[in-house]
């Protein structure tokens, strides 16, 4: 037998991060099938994951663990391409940049919380902006916004509460959730 | 409180801007403006615009017979209608600006309309 002419080694950093995207994309589809009285209106449970990755392990692993888990949670349900995924996308996109200018403040006075409550509005936000450029052409679609807002800031809260009891409860390596 | 032990000083100043956040968006929900007056038109053509801070009735002859109208303060809604399938009726109170309902077999409508006109005709 030849060997393989293309050799892939796989690291421990590529474990952990296939190990934390498996937990998003879990939570994701958690997420998917809680009842919404409006589309759009989640928990988010997946950024919980987000979250403790950005503390514990960095953004770049972030981004990867929230890239993949978007592109699978899709995949899973069907709605790879479709508006939905493009929404995901930009929403992570959006709260990936925001996670990566707010992870510099100082820690003793922001928390996961903080970083929580910010992403979810960067979410929604960019969520927004896509729905208004792209799927409704018309401001109609901003007349939703307190509903959206008062989502961001309930949900935020409560993950950003979540993942600060799992960082604070499980100072080991290996991965929380 | 076990969970308010997770909460940096920050913390609360993020939520207070997000509350506020959250405070300053809720006009959106009233963009629309308030519902003050109603438009019923006949066979295309303005047959009445109405004030909606008083109550009254309106009967508006069309080629079925005659569709009732009530308007009440902030709202109006068609009370009866010679049309067979009563969809216009049904639609019960009109209360934002911008809500329609058409009685098309006796050529009626019933348009809220408020301060703004948001657009100037619907097509369907």
């Amino acid at each position: 037998m030849t060997a393989s002419v293309t050799e892939l080694t796989v690291t421990a950093e590529d474990r952990r991060i296939a190990w934390l995207a498996t937990a998003a994309v879990a939570l994701a589809l958690v997420d998917a099938a809680i009842p919404s009285p409006l589309p759009g209106v989640k928990p988010g449970l997946a950024n919980i994951v987000t979250l403790v990755v950005l503390l514990r392990y960095g953004w770049t692993t972030a981004v990867w663990v929230s890239g993949l888990r978007v592109l699978a949670g899709s995949l899973l349900l069907g709605q790879f391409l479709a508006p939905g995924f493009f929404l995901s996308l930009t929403g992570t996109v959006l709260s990936l940049a925001v996670l990566g200018l707010a992870r510099h403040l100082p820690p003793r006075w922001f928390g996961p919380v903080s970083l929580s409550i910010l992403a979810a509005f960067a979410h929604i936000g960019g969520q927004l902006l896509l729905a208004r450029a792209w799927l409704i052409p018309h401001d109609g679609v901003f007349l939703l916004t307190p509903v959206f807002a008062t989502a961001a800031l309930v949900f935020g809260t409560i993950n950003g509460l979540i993942a600060a009891k799992l960082l604070d409860e499980s100072p080991a390596a290996e991965p929380t959730p | 409180m076990r969970w308010l032990a997770y909460l940096r000083p920050g913390d609360w100043l993020v939520m207070a801007g997000g509350a506020a956040l959250v405070g300053a968006s809720l006009p959106l929900l009233w963009q629309g403006g308030y519902a003050e007056r109603a438009v019923i038109r006949q066979d295309g053509q303005i047959f009445a615009e109405v004030d909606l801070r008083t109550r009254r009735s309106i009967d508006v002859p069309g080629p079925l017979g005659a569709t009732q109208i009530a308007v009440e303060p902030g709202r109006a809604r068609i009370v009866a209608d010679p049309g067979p399938r009563q969809y216009c009726v049904r639609q019960g109170w009109l209360a934002r600006p911008g809500e329609i309902a058409i009685c098309a077999p006796n050529r009626v409508s019933l348009q809220i309309t408020g301060r703004t006109r948001t657009y100037d005709s619907l097509s369907y």
